[in-house]
């Protein structure tokens, strides 16, 4: 296991104490709503890292992970009165064992054929959701406004509490990731995302494995969906299980790099506030300019920066470790006399 | 109830023929370049404007739009092939898989900021009516437009067997590696291959104009469901493609009919899941 | 000394539609012995193989590992009880450095990460891939990535070692290093089996050969008694083995 490099340790640091004291100054909800989105979606990316970056399963159904939590802990709390906390905990393990009943049967497929199996689940699910009367069917769920409290996970006044919790949540999933990354999961979930085979070999139970990483990965991205629910206090099939927010979740961790820990949370604070303040800028009237800039920011990610943009800030300040030394170079080196 | 049980096998065969002309286009450009195009719905989309455009504009019966379609979409393909999925192709899977999600979100916004999320309809052309035969109503352009997918589908069927292009096409769907050793340019198959593949669903869209509602977004279900298709039949097969199209087309009337038309989709979708599952390879594939 | 019986093949049978590819082999190997499986393309020594370590199941037949019947079991439950394999076409993490690959290997039985390494480390050193273990999977060379594989396969502490055509492609110099190697894993106490095509390394290392022939064992015995034999040379050497031993 590598120790962190210090100046990242550093960087880290000040980054997240400016993040911690940046409500305080630029107060406008405008942008700290912004920031939440980019908490939240880092929270997803991270939560597809481990799975997609890691173990090489590239989830495009991450969407309905996140909208079995967000109706989880609504509908508990709407019909049951069940405390959004309970709830988010709850939502966490219900998107935990659909992803293990999905997950299992879908353990030996690999690259497009696991892809779109993801979008079928979750086209699914939504379309469960879209005609389901109990939980609101396609009008949704609209969650009570009435005593905000922190026990009740309800703040009315103003969007700090929400930018902190999410926050926190962010700084959880990297702690998960981080843990994942860095332990015999870590290394098995990247052998397995080589080849099946060489896990095998190895001893890896590969099944196993991956349904570990699913798990993790929608327990995770149902905590998102909780709190998306408990923030925007409406959800319905079209905002919290749509194929684009998979699609989204992707490029963000493309963007920012999969398989590095903080590639994807560099993903969503560029991709978030870029859309964002686009969408707002261009989006009301409806032309679909802000949507046609996206679509062409996804065609050139893909073509000039698939490797994603966190290999290219990580070299600064960091000793090279690994050489991209040619093979004969590397012969040389140990070559008998 | 017996009558509307022919009633919903034949409009599923009826829109299953155009989901097997659809899913041939796909398959064939996966099979060639393993390479998954998320827009392919999209240029069906494009497919069904050109003819609503040409028809709008200039008064061009969506039949005699056909070639030009084909011809269009096929320069459209090859096109993209040309300038972006070629580029993407060394790459990463995930960059590939991604790029398309871009082009289909460009190309189907891009329809919207020039024609509006509107949805349009064609008025009645030289095609339409209803036959009422054996109990069951059959729309004109719905028969038509099978009839069109089938015919167009055998002529793929027959450029790849019977023409030398077609056979090289074949052969690297096959073995890429061995393709390239017999001297085939693969660079210029997967350009074929792209630009057949997207011409022959921007024919599908076309005919789909007679009878179906015409707007930007209309690509995004049938691009799935032309996956589904093209598992269910196996990746590369073009008979398959054919065959699966049908019986996705059934499943999706009669999966409505014995259940809840609302849930059609779903059980399509199931369908797809509980295949890859038993026969990962498809009916027909390799 | 009275040696164990290591692996004991008996009627194994595979076929693949209308093919035979192994017809009725049994074979077994003593511990600490090194047995090389030779024949001609198609004669079905990676069926074997993968029949063997679980990678296919067998039709008939029975596989005993220290007298313990692993007929289809799982292929990483056949590593966890102490039989390690390589492939015909070399399969490392193209990703992961040469360290990294090794840890993967050694945290089966060695489930912290610190240990897996030191032990990780230890096997590259008597692999002689120490120098190079901060390189990634893609930047060694074929030779090396051959020695990386059966560092991998060391690292999950096996008693049996199988091989699959190790040797392909290595020059003369390469080639007596990998030979060096396995004489000096086999004097650790472990028991190999290889699949080979070069016949020098198979005459130079092996204590006993298997013959096989589309699908079925012709026949086994010692080196110079095997490469003598009629039907065996009839089979497979044929005129290019005499234009190897000279």
């Amino acid at each position: 296991m590598r120790n962190l490099p210090i100046g990242q340790l550093i960087v880290g640091v000040v980054v997240l104490l400016l993040l911690i004291a940046f409500p305080l100054f630029i107060s406008q909800p405008v942008h700290v709503h912004t920031m939440i989105l980019v908490f939240m979606f880092g929270m997803l990316a991270t939560a597809w890292n481990i799975i997609g970056g890691y173990a090489g399963m590239y989830s495009f159904g991450q969407v309905a992970f996140f909208g079995i939590g967000a109706y989880t802990s609504s509908y508990l709390l709407v019909s049951h009165g069940v405390n959004p906390w309970l709830g988010l905990i709850l939502g966490g393990c219900a998107a935990a064992l659909v992803a293990a009943a999905i997950g299992y049967p879908c353990s030996n497929l690999r690259g497009h054929y696991f892809s779109i199996a993801t979008i079928a689940f979750a086209e699914i699910v939504r379309i469960v959701f879209n005609n389901w009367k109990a939980v609101g069917a396609a009008e949704g769920l609209t969650l009570p406004m009435d005593n905000p409290s922190f026990s009740h996970f309800l703040f009315n006044s103003s969007k700090l509490p929400y930018y902190y919790i999410m926050l926190g949540f962010l700084i959880l999933a990297l702690v998960v990731c981080y843990f994942v990354a860095n332990s015999k999961m870590g290394y098995y979930f990247r052998a397995i995302k080589e080849s099946h085979r060489v896990a095998e070999v190895m001893g890896v139970n590969v099944v196993l494995y991956r349904l570990i990483a699913v798990m993790i990965s929608a327990f995770l991205s149902a905590m998102a969906g909780t709190f998306y629910a408990q923030y925007v206090l409406y959800i319905d099939p079209d905002s919290v299980m749509l194929l684009p927010f998979s699609v989204q979740i992707v490029l963000i961790s493309m963007l920012g790099g999969a398989g590095s820990l903080m590639g994807p949370v560099l993903g969503a604070a560029i991709l978030i506030p870029a859309s964002e303040y686009t969408r707002i800028a261009l989006g009301a009237k409806g032309t679909g300019v802000d949507m046609l800039i996206y679509g062409f920011l996804i065609m050139m990610i893909s073509m000039y920066y698939p490797e994603g943009v966190w290999k290219l800030v990580s070299r600064i300040g960091r000793k090279k470790t690994k050489t991209s030394v040619h093979p004969e170079k590397a012969a040389a080196v140990t070559a008998q006399p | 109830m017996h009558d509307q049980l022919i009633q919903q096998l034949a409009d599923g065969i009826l829109i299953g023929l155009v989901y097997s002309l659809v899913a041939i286009g796909l398959t064939l450009i996966w099979g060639v370049m393993n390479i998954v195009n998320f827009a392919h719905g999209d240029f069906l989309m494009l497919g069904m404007f050109a003819s609503f455009w040409l028809f709008t504009l200039f008064g061009i019966d969506p039949i005699f739009s056909i070639p030009i379609c084909f011809f269009g979409m096929f320069l459209l393909g090859m096109l993209i092939y040309r300038f972006i999925v070629r580029k993407v192709m060394k790459g990463p899977i995930l960059a590939q898989m991604v790029v398309t999600f871009g082009v289909s979100i460009f190309v189907a916004n891009l329809a919207v900021y020039f024609w509006t999320p509107d949805f349009r309809l064609l008025p009645p052309t030289i095609l339409q009516g209803t036959w009422h035969f054996a109990g069951i109503d059959l729309s004109v352009p719905k028969v038509a437009a099978s009839i069109g997918s089938v015919v167009a589908s055998a002529c793929v069927l027959l450029f790849l067997k019977k023409t030398n292009t077609g056979k090289a096409i074949l052969a690297t769907e096959m073995d890429r590696e061995a393709a390239l050793l017999m001297g085939i340019n693969t660079d210029r198959i997967n350009a074929l291959s792209f630009g057949l593949g997207s011409a022959l669903v921007g024919v599908a869209g076309a005919f789909l104009s007679t009878y179906y509602y015409i707007y930007p977004q209309v690509g995004g279900l049938f691009g799935l469901i032309a996956f589904c298709v093209v598992a269910l039949g196996g990746f590369g097969s073009i008979e398959g493609a054919f065959i699966a199209g049908t019986l996705v087309g059934l499943a999706q009337t009669l999966g409505g009919f014995f259940f809840d038309p609302s849930y059609k989709y779903a059980i399509v979708f199931s369908i797809y899941l509980i295949t890859i599952w038993i026969r990962p390879k498809g009916l027909l594939g390799w | 000394m009275n040696k164990a019986t290591c692996l004991k093949v008996d009627g194994l049978s595979k076929h693949f539609g209308g093919l035979a590819a192994n017809s009725d082999v049994s074979f077994s190997v003593e511990e600490g012995e090194i047995v090389s499986i030779i024949g001609p393309n198609g004669a079905g020594k990676s069926t074997l193989f993968n029949c063997v370590t679980g990678v296919y199941k067998p039709d008939r037949g029975s596989v005993a590992f220290f007298g313990r019947d692993i007929t289809r079991m799982r292929p990483d439950k056949v590593c966890k009880i102490g039989i390690a394999r390589t492939f015909q076409i070399v399969e490392v993490v193209s990703e992961m450095t040469v360290l990294e690959n090794v840890t993967t290997g050694a945290l089966l039985h060695h489930s912290r990460i610190k240990t897996a390494i030191e032990k990780a480390d230890e096997i590259l050193h008597f692999a002689g891939l120490y120098e190079k273990r901060d390189f990634l999977g893609t930047e060694i060379t074929i030779a090396d990535k051959k020695r990386l594989e059966v560092s991998m396969a060391l690292a999950t502490q096996p008693r049996l070692l199988m091989l699959d055509e190790a040797m392909a492609g290595l020059t003369k110099v390469e080639l007596r290093e990998i030979l060096e190697l396995l004489r000096k894993i086999r004097s650790e106490g472990m028991t190999l089996v290889i699949v080979e095509h070069v016949m020098e390394a198979v005459m130079q290392i092996s204590d006993r050969v298997v013959v096989l022939n589309s699908g079925k064992k012709i026949m086994e015995g010692k080196p110079k008694e095997v490469v003598s034999d009629r039907e065996v040379i009839q089979a497979y050497l044929g005129e290019k083995y005499s234009a190897h031993i000279s």
